[in-house]
C-alpha cells in the first residue's frame, strides 16, 4: 500500500502531499523535510529507489517536478512507477501539457484527480478514459451549482 | 433582505479568493509569513460570515496553506461545516480539506459520523464518492466500526464507481475496526467475480493486502485467484494476484508447483517490466517454498538468473537496482546459479550510484566461498580506500567483516590474514565500527586457539602505539573500542606475550586517561592480569629486579586512576593499589605471592552459548519481579550499565555476562578440562597440541620473503613496524588482478608450489580450528526448543486482522449497526467483556425457540423496518444538516437493519461454501491425494463436501444471482434438508442436535443445532454423548491402548434414564473400510451385552477397535436395541462414534528429553497452527481441554505458554505450542512428522475449542 505522495519542486517547495496513513502534523513535516533534501541530493543518474527506514521511496522527476512515493517492503517499485506516470499523465492531458504553475494555482483539481485515481493508497481507477470522465462529470456538476447559485444569488431563480 | 444579498456579494468581490492567495503569497517571497499571517486573520474573520460560499473560499485557502507547513487544526470545526453543505462545489472543498489535516485522532470527527452516513447514502453518486474517498483518508475507530455498515450496502451499488471505492475503503475499515472482517468478508469476496473490471481490481488489491499481512487465512481463495490469473490481462491486477501468491505459497508448497508453469510463461511473454519483476519475485519465493523434487526447478532459476542479468545489465539504473535485489534473493537458497554472475555483480561495485553499490555488496556476501574470500575482502578493502563519504566506508568495513565472519568464520582459512585485515581496518579514519572492529579480534583469539599467540602479538603492537589509532579524528568515531579488546587479549593471554613488561609499560603511558570510562577500566584490570603474570615469572626466575621495577611502575601510575571520575576506574583500580601494595610487601618480607596471584585469574575461558542466559532456569519460588528491598534509586544502576558496553556478544543485549567473573572451583575446572581433553582426542578435526606447529616462526619466514617485493605504500603514515598488513597475503595468494604483474605472479606460485611440496606445515597453518561450539548452556536447557514469534510490533493493525476467514460465520458476528444510544453506550461496555459486539437489536440471546417462531418473527421485523424506511424517506434532504450534524446523540433508530439481516443470512449461506472452498483447496491442489478426510467420510455426511471442482465453478458462477434469491433460497433449503434427511434416517435427527459433527453443522439447520447446542449441558470433558433417548443415556470415551499397536479402547457407559429396568441391549457396529473392531465372533456384527439396567443405574462396556489410518479422523456407525421391561417391541437408537485423530495420540511417553530432541532434530517437518482472538477460556480450562480432549500430555508449562507432546499409534509425534496471551488470544503452533495428521488434529482442536464460544 501507498503511505504517502508527495509533489515538489527543485527548489524544495512542497506542491501537494496525501498520506494514505495518518501522521501527526509534526511527524509529516519532519518526513517531507527529510525526504525533499535526500530526494535533492541525490544526482540524476541515480535510481528511482532508496529505502528510508522500513519504508521504500520510489521518486521520479518530470520537468522541475519531483514526484515521490513511499511505498511498504513488499510492494513493486516499478509498479510504483508507473503510478507515478499514469498521474502524470491524467493531470497533462486534463490541464492540456501540465507545468509547475498549473499544480500551483490549480492545487484542488491536482487532488482531486488523484483521488479519482487511487483511494487508501491502493490503485482505484487504472483507465485514464475512465477517470477523466468522472472529473468532468464533477466539474460539471459544479459549473452548474455556480450557474444556480449565481442566478439565486441575483434574485433571477 | 434582497439588500442585504447584494452587500454580502460586494463584500465577496472584495474577499480574496484562492487564487489571489497564491499570487500573493508568490509576490511576497520576502515577507511571505507576514503575509501570511495576514491572511490568516481574513481567512478567521471570512469564517465567522454566516455565507458559506465565503467559508467554503476560506477553507479552500486554508487548505493551500496547510500545505506550505501551517497548523489549520483550530478551523475542524469550519471544515465540517462546509463538509456538510448540500452544495457538491462546497462539500468537495470540505472533504478535500478533511483529508489533509483530519486524521483518525481529531476530536471533532466524531461529530462528522451522521453526515457523512448521510453523504454514503446520497442520491448524488458524487456525494458518495467524495465520501468515500475522504473517509478512506481519515477515517477513525469509531467511523470504522459506526459506517462498516453503510460502506457494505454501497459494495451492492449499482454503480461500478461506487463499488470500487467502497471495496477498497473496506481495508482501511478492517484496520480500524478488525471485528468487521469477517462479517464483510464474503461481500467482498464476491467482488472478485464482479463484471466491472475495477471493482475487480479494487477488490484483488484489498485482499492482497490483507493476505500480505496474514497469509495462511487466505490460503482457501487460491482456486479463484489462480482462474483469475490464467483468465486476465489486466497488468495491474496480475502483478497484486502475483505478489499475493508470493505471500500464500510459503505455506503451500504444492500451490508453488502449481504456479510455476503460467508463472514461467508470463515471464516469458510479458513486456511489462513491472510484471516481469514481479513474476520472478514470487518465482523465487515458490523456489524457496519448495525445497527440492522438482523437475524443471533448475530450468526456472535459469530463467530468472537470466533475466535478472538482463535487467542489471540494463542502461536503466531502476531496474539494475531492481535487478541485484532479486538476485539476492535467489542467492539465499541457490548461491550457486548467482555466484555463476560474480563478474556482473563486482562491476556494480564501481557504478557510480551508492545504493547500486550497496545492493551489490549484499550480494557480496552470500557469494563468498572459501576460495573467494580472499579476493573479494581485498578488493572490499581497495574501495574502501577509494570511497568518498564515511557512511559508505562504514558500510564496506561492516560487510567485509560480515564476509569474513559469517558462519561462525566458515570460509576463512587462514586467521592470520584475517587478524591482519582486522589490524588493516583499525586504520581506517572516523569509523563507527569500532565495537564491530573488537568484538571479532576477541573472537578470534578466543576462538581460534592456532591464532592466539600471533593476535596477541599484534594486539601487543596495537597497545603500543594506541596513540595513532586514537588519533585526533578519533572524537568523532568509535575505533578507540579495539583497545578496548587489545587490552583484554594481552591481558587474558598474557603468558602469550613476547615481552610482558613491554606491554604493560604501553598500557600505563600516555593518554589512557582520556579514553573513554570503560576501556580503562579494563586497562586497569588487565594491568593486574599483565602484572600478576609477570611476578609469577619473575619469581621462578627469581628476578627481584623486575618485580621492583613493575610495581614500583604500578605504585606510580595507578594513582591517576583512582582519582579517575568514573566509578568503574576508580573501584577497579583502587582494588588494584592495594593488591600491589600487599604484594609489595609480601616481597619485603621475602614471600612468594606469585602463585597465589595468578590464581586470582585462572580459568579456562569457554565460549558462552548467546542464549544461555536467558535459558539458566528459574528455581522454584522465585520471584524476579518481585522487590526484595524497596525500590532503590536507579541513577546508579544506569551508569552500570552504560559501562558495560556490548562487546562480548553484539546481538543479545539482555546478555551482558562478564566472562571474567565466572570463577568455576578448582574440581569443576579439572573436571572440564578432562572432558574436552577427551573430546579433543577423539575429534579428527581438532589439530592436536602436539601437532601444533607455532605459527610464529613461519609468519617470520613469510615477512622476510615477502615483503621487498611489495611495494610499501609511503603515504600511509599509519605503518607500524612489525605490524602486520595485508599486502604479503596479496602476494602470497596469488589474488592479484592486472597483466603487468604476471610474471610476478608466476615467479611466486612456482615459488610456493615449491614451499608446498616441501612443508606441510603451511597447510596445517591454514586449517586453523575456530570453536565453533554454540557453547555453554546451563543445564536442562537447550537452543532448540524456540518457536518463532510473531515479530511485528505490538501496535501493527495487521495483528489484529489475523483473523480465521474458513470458520463459519457465527450468528451472532455481525456489523455493528445504529441504535440508540443508551444501547450503543452498554454495547461498548459489552464489547470491552467479549471483544464482540452484539446487537441488541437481532435477539440471538433466547436459546429454545422452534424454528417457525423465528422465521416468524424474521418477516415481522421486516416488516417494520421496510415502514421505518419509508417513513424515513419523508422528510426532506434539506433538514437542519447542521442540527442533526452537532447532536448526533439524540439520534433514533432509523433503518438499518435490513442489510444487516440480510447480511447475516449471507453469511451463514457463505460459511457453507468456506467450508467448501477449503476441502476445495486441497482437492484443487492435489487430485491424485485420494485419500483425503472427506472421501473416508461417511456417504451420507457427503452433503457438505464437494465432489467435484465443476460443483463449485458452478457454485461461484451462481454466486452473482445468489444474492438477491438468498433469502428465498436460504428458506427453502431449511425446509428441504430436514425432509430429506426424514426420509434417510428418521431417528437420526435425534441425536444429531447434539452431535459434534462439524458437516452436519454447515448443513442448512445449522443456527438451530448451534442454539440447542448452547441449551444442553456439556458433557464430561473426557466422555463425549453418543446417543440419547428418554430411556437411556450412552456417553464414550476413548483411550489410544499404548504398547498395542493401532488399537483403541472405547469405553461405552450406559446410563438408565427410566423408571422401569432395561435388557437384552445388543450393539450393532458394523465395521467401516478403515475401523475394525475387535470381536469375539469375527462373522457377527452383534455385541450383546450381558447385564440389564435398573433405574437410575450406570453400567459400561469396552471395545477395542483397530485402525488402519491414523492421521485421519474416522467415524462408525451403528445402533443400539434395547426392550424396557414392560414394553413388548425393543427401542432402537441410532448410533455414531466418533474417532477424531487426537483418539489415537497418546502423550503417556512425554517427557521433557525426548520433546526438546524431537524439536531439535528436525524430524518435525510438518507445521500448523491457528489462532483464536477472543478465547473465552481460561488458560487452564484450554490445557485440560487439550489433555483430556485432546488426549495430549503437558511437557512444560511457564506461564501462559504449555508445550504438549501426544505419540499416534503409528508412532508419529505431534508436538504443540500453546501460547494464551492477556487479551484472550490463543495461538496454537504444532510440529509434526506428518503433515496430514497434524492438520487433522489441529482442526479437531479448533473445533472443540471453539463450539464452547
Amino acid at each position: 500500500m501507498m503511505q504517502f505522495m508527495l509533489l515538489f519542486s527543485r527548489q524544495g517547495k512542497l506542491r501537494l502531499q496525501k498520506w494514505y496513513e495518518a501522521h501527526p502534523d509534526k511527524v509529516k513535516k519532519k518526513i517531507t523535510r527529510e525526504l525533499i533534501s535526500t530526494i535533492l541530493a541525490r544526482k540524476p543518474k541515480m535510481s528511482s529507489f532508496l529505502e528510508w527506514k522500513d519504508l521504500k521511496i520510489v521518486y521520479k522527476r518530470y520537468a522541475s517536478l519531483y514526484f515521490c512515493c513511499a511505498i511498504e517492503q513488499q510492494d513493486n517499485e516499478l509498479l510504483t512507477l508507473e503510478v507515478i506516470h499514469r498521474y502524470v499523465e491524467l493531470l497533462d492531458k486534463y490541464f492540456g501539457s501540465v507545468c509547475e504553475l498549473d499544480i500551483i494555482f490549480n492545487f484542488e483539481k491536482a487532488y482531486f484527480m488523484l483521488d479519482e485515481l487511487m483511494v487508501g493508497g491502493e490503485v482505484c481507477e487504472t483507465s485514464k478514459k475512465n477517470v477523466l470522465k468522472a472529473i468532468a462529470a464533477q466539474d460539471l456538476l459544479q459549473e452548474d451549482e455556480i450557474v444556480e447559485m449565481a442566478l439565486r444569488d441575483i434574485g433571477l431563480i | 433582505m434582497a439588500l442585504r444579498k447584494v452587500k454580502g456579494n460586494l463584500e465577496r468581490m472584495f474577499d480574496k479568493n484562492l487564487t489571489d492567495l497564491v499570487r500573493g503569497i508568490r509576490n511576497n517571497k520576502e515577507t511571505e509569513s507576514k503575509y501570511i499571517s495576514q491572511c490568516m486573520e481574513e481567512i478567521k474573520t471570512e469564517l465567522r460570515q454566516d455565507n458559506l460560499a465565503v467559508k467554503a473560499n476560506a477553507v479552500a485557502k486554508l487548505t493551500y496553506l496547510q500545505m506550505l507547513g501551517y497548523d489549520i487544526s483550530w478551523a475542524g470545526f469550519n471544515i465540517i461545516e462546509v463538509m456538510s453543505s448540500p452544495k457538491f462545489t462546497y462539500k468537495r472543498i470540505g472533504y478535500l480539506s478533511a483529508s489533509q489535516c483530519f486524521h483518525q485522532d481529531t476530536e471533532v470527527l466524531m461529530l462528522t459520523t451522521n453526515m457523512i452516513r448521510k453523504d454514503l447514502n446520497s442520491h448524488n453518486m458524487y456525494d458518495s464518492g467524495t465520501a468515500l474517498t475522504g473517509l478512506a483518508c481519515f477515517i477513525s475507530g469509531d467511523l470504522a466500526r459506526d459506517l462498516a455498515n453503510d460502506v457494505m450496502t454501497l459494495l451492492t451499488s449499482t454503480k461500478p464507481y461506487l463499488r470500487k471505492k467502497a471495496v477498497l475503503l473496506l481495508y482501511k475499515v478492517f484496520l480500524k475496526f478488525p471485528e468487521a472482517l469477517r462479517p464483510a468478508f464474503p461481500r467482498l469476496k464476491e467482488k472478485l467475480e464482479d463484471p466491472d473490471p475495477g471493482v475487480q481490481s479494487a477488490a484483488v488489491n484489498v485482499i492482497c493486502e490483507l493476505a500480505r499481512k496474514n497469509p495462511k487465512n487466505y490460503l482457501s481463495l487460491a482456486p479463484v485467484f489462480f482462474k483469475l490469473m490464467t483468465s486476465s490481462t489486466n497488468n495491474w491486477m496480475l502483478i497484486k494476484i502475483i505478489k499475493l501468491f508470493g505471500a500464500l505459497t510459503p505455506l503451500e508448497p504444492r500451490l508453488g508447483k502449481k504456479l510455476i508453469e503460467p508463472l514461467t510463461n508470463l515471464i516469458h511473454s510479458t513486456s511489462a517490466m513491472s510484471l516481469l519483476y514481479e513474476c520472478i519475485n514470487t518465482v523465487i519465493a515458490v523456489l524457496i517454498s519448495i525445497s527440492s523434487g522438482m523437475p524443471n526447478h533448475n530450468a526456472s532459476i535459469q530463467l530468472c538468473v537470466q533475466k535478472l542479468r538482463i535487467l542489471i545489465e540494463d542502461s536503466d539504473q531502476n531496474l539494475k537496482y531492481l535487478g541485484l535485489l532479486a538476485m539476492s534473493k535467489i542467492l539465499k537458497t541457490h548461491p550457486k546459479s548467482v555466484q555463476a554472475h560474480k563478474d556482473l555483480v563486482l562491476q556494480c561495485l564501481d557504478d557510480k550510484d551508492e545504493s547500486i553499490r550497496l545492493r551489490a555488496l549484499d550480494l557480496l556476501y552470500g557469494m563468498v566461498t572459501k576460495k573467494t574470500v580472499m579476493e573479494i575482502v581485498r578488493r572490499l578493502m581497495t574501495h574502501m580506500d577509494r570511497a568518498e563519504g564515511t557512511m559508505y566506508r562504514d558500510e564496506l568495513l561492516q560487510k567485509i567483516i560480515l564476509i569474513c565472519s559469517q558462519n561462525n568464520f566458515q570460509y576463512i582459512t587462514n586467521f592470520e590474514w584475517y587478524v591482519s585485515v582486522l589490524v588493516e581496518l583499525c586504520r581506517m579514519e572516523g569509523t563507527q565500527h569500532g565495537g564491530l572492529i573488537a568484538s571479532q579480534l576477541m573472537d578470534v583469539a578466543i576462538r581460534v586457539v592456532a591464532v592466539r599467540e600471533f593476535t596477541v602479538g599484534q594486539m601487543a603492537l596495537l597497545l603500543d602505539n594506541a596513540h595513532v589509532i586514537v588519533g585526533p579524528a578519533a572524537a568523532r568515531s568509535s575505533i578507540a573500542e579495539v583497545l578496548y579488546a587489545a587490552a583484554w587479549i594481552c591481558g587474558e593471554f598474557s603468558q602469550l606475550l613476547a615481552n610482558p613488561k613491554a606491554t604493560l609499560e604501553s598500557m600505563v603511558r600516555g593518554k589512557v586517561v582520556s579514553l573513554p570510562g570503560h576501556i580503562q577500566a579494563i586497562y586497569v584490570h588487565n594491568m593486574l592480569k599483565l602484572y600478576a603474570h609477570i611476578i609469577a615469572t619473575a619469581e621462578e626466575e627469581d628476578d627481584s629486579e623486575m618485580i621492583e621495577e613493575v610495581t614500583n611502575l604500578l605504585l606510580e601510575r595507578l594513582p591517576v586512576f583512582v582519582s579517575s571520575g568514573d566509578l568503574e576506574v576508580q573501584e577497579r583500580a583502587s582494588c588494584i593499589v592495594h593488591i600491589v601494595t600487599y604484594v609489595q610487601k609480601c616481597h619485603k618480607h621475602g614471600d612468594k605471592v606469585g602463585a597465589d596471584l595468578a590464581l586470582l585469574m585462572t580459568g579456562e575461558l569457554n565460549p558462552v552459548a548467546p542464549k544461555a542466559q536467558k535459558k539458566v532456569p528459574l528455581p522454584d519460588g522465585l520471584d524476579l519481579d518481585a522487590w526484595i528491598n524497596d525500590p532503590p534509586s536507579e541513577s546508579e544502576e544506569e551508569e552500570d550499565d552504560a559501562l558495560e558496553k556490548e562487546i562480548f556478544v553484539k546481538a543479545d543485549s539482555s546478555y551482558k555476562h562478564r566472562k571474567e567473573k565466572y570463577e568455576p572451583s578448582e574440581e569443576e575446572l579439572q573436571k572440564l578440562r578432562d572432558a574436552r581433553r577427551a573430546e579433543q582426542a577423539s575429534n579428527p578435526y581438532y589439530v592436536k597440541s602436539s601437532a601444533l606447529s607455532s605459527p610464529r616462526p613461519n609468519h617470520n619466514s613469510i615477512q622476510v620473503d615477502e615483503i621487498p617485493v611489495t611495494a610499501i605504500d609511503l603515504n600511509v603514515s599509519l605503518k607500524i613496524p612489525g605490524m602486520t598488513s595485508l599486502d604479503k597475503y596479496q602476494v602470497v595468494d596469488g589474488w592479484q588482478d592486472g597483466g603487468k604483474k604476471r610474471h610476478k605472479k608466476q615467479k611466486k606460485r612456482s615459488k610456493r608450489k615449491g614451499q608446498v611440496s616441501s612443508s606441510s606445515e603451511e597447510e596445517i597453518n591454514r586449517m586453523h580450528v575456530v570453536n565453533t561450539d554454540i557453547g555453554e548452556m546451563p543445564e536442562g536447557a537447550h537452543l532448540s526448543d524456540d518457536y518463532e514469534i510473531d515479530d511485528r510490533p505490538e501496535d501493527d493493525p495487521h495483528r489484529a486482522l489475523d483473523i480465521n476467514l474458513d470458520e463459519p460465520l457465527s450468528p451472532n458476528e455481525v456489523l455493528p449497526t445504529r441504535t440508540h444510544y443508551e444501547a450503543h453506550a452498554q454495547r461498548k461496555i459489552e464489547s470491552n467483556n467479549e471483544a464482540k459486539l452484539i446487537p441488541s437489536e437481532i435477539p440471538l440471546k433466547m436459546k429454545t425457540r422452534n424454528k417457525k417462531e423465528r422465521k416468524e418473527k424474521k418477516e415481522k421485523t421486516k416488516k417494520v423496518k421496510k415502514e421505518e424506511k419509508k417513513v424515513k424517506k419523508k422528510p426532506s434532504r434539506d433538514a437542519n444538516l447542521i442540527l442533526d450534524l452537532i447532536d448526533p446523540l439524540k439520534e433514533t433508530v432509523i433503518s438499518d437493519k435490513v442489510p444487516v439481516a440480510a447480511n447475516h443470512i449471507n453469511g451463514i449461506a457463505d460459511a457453507k461454501n468456506k467450508e467448501k472452498t477449503s476441502d476445495d483447496l486441497d482437492f484443487w491442489l492435489s487430485k491424485e491425494l485420494s485419500q483425503t478426510p472427506e472421501s473416508c467420510m461417511d456417504g451420507t455426511t457427503k452433503t457438505a463436501s464437494p465432489s467435484t471442482p465443476s460443483s463449485s465453478k458452478d457454485d461461484s458462477k451462481s454466486k452473482k444471482t445468489k444474492t438477491k434469491k438468498e433469502k428465498k433460497a436460504k428458506k427453502e433449503k431449511d425446509r428441504d434438508k430436514p425432509e430429506k434427511k426424514l426420509k434417510k434416517n428418521e431417528k437420526e435427527i435425534d441425536t444429531l442436535s447434539r452431535n459434534r459433527d462439524e458437516y452436519e453443522e454447515t448443513n442448512g439447520t445449522v443456527t438451530q443445532e448451534v442454539e440447542e447446542k448452547l441449551a444442553v449441558p456439556e458433557p464430561q470433558p473426557y466422555s463425549r454423548l453418543l446417543a440419547e433417548d428418554s430411556h437411556i443415556r450412552i456417553v464414550y470415551s476413548t483411550a489410544a491402548m499404548d504398547g498395542v499397536m493401532s488399537e483403541i479402547l472405547v469405553c461405552i457407559k450406559f446410563i438408565s434414564q427410566s423408571s422401569k429396568p432395561i435388557s437384552k441391549l445388543q450393539l450393532i457396529l458394523p465395521d467401516s473400510s478403515a475401523l475394525k473392531m475387535i470381536r469375539t465372533d469375527p462373522q457377527s456384527e452383534l455385541v450383546n451385552l450381558p447385564w440389564s439396567l435398573d433405574p437410575g443405574e450406570s453400567k459400561e462396556t469396552q471395545l477395542s477397535f483397530t485402525a488402519e489410518d491414523v492421521t485421519i479422523p474416522h467415524k462408525l456407525r451403528g445402533s443400539l436395541s434395547y426392550i424396557q421391561d414392560g414394553s413388548s417391541s425393543s427401542s432402537d437408537i441410532s448410533l455414531r462414534l466418533e474417532f477424531p485423530v487426537t483418539t489415537f495420540l497418546s502423550g503417556k511417553t512425554a517427557s521433557r528429553a525426548t520433546f526438546t530432541d524431537l524439536l531439535s532434530s528436525g524430524q518435525l517437518s510438518a507445521r500448523s497452527s491457528f489462532t483464536l482472538p477472543n478465547c473465552p477460556w481460561s488458560f487452564p480450562e484450554v490445557l485440560e481441554e487439550l489433555t483430556l480432549g485432546g488426549s495430549l500430555a503437558v511437557v512444560e508449562c511457564v506461564d501462559q505458554t504449555a508445550s504438549l507432546y501426544g505419540r499416534s499409534l503409528h508412532g508419529h509425534h505431534v508436538c504443540l505450542l500453546v501460547k494464551y496471551q492477556a487479551s484472550h488470544h490463543l495461538t496454537i503452533d504444532g510440529k509434526s512428522t506428518e503433515g496430514i495428521l497434524l492438520s487433522n488434529a489441529l482442526d479437531h482442536l479448533k473445533t472443540t475449542l471453539m463450539q464452547k464460544q
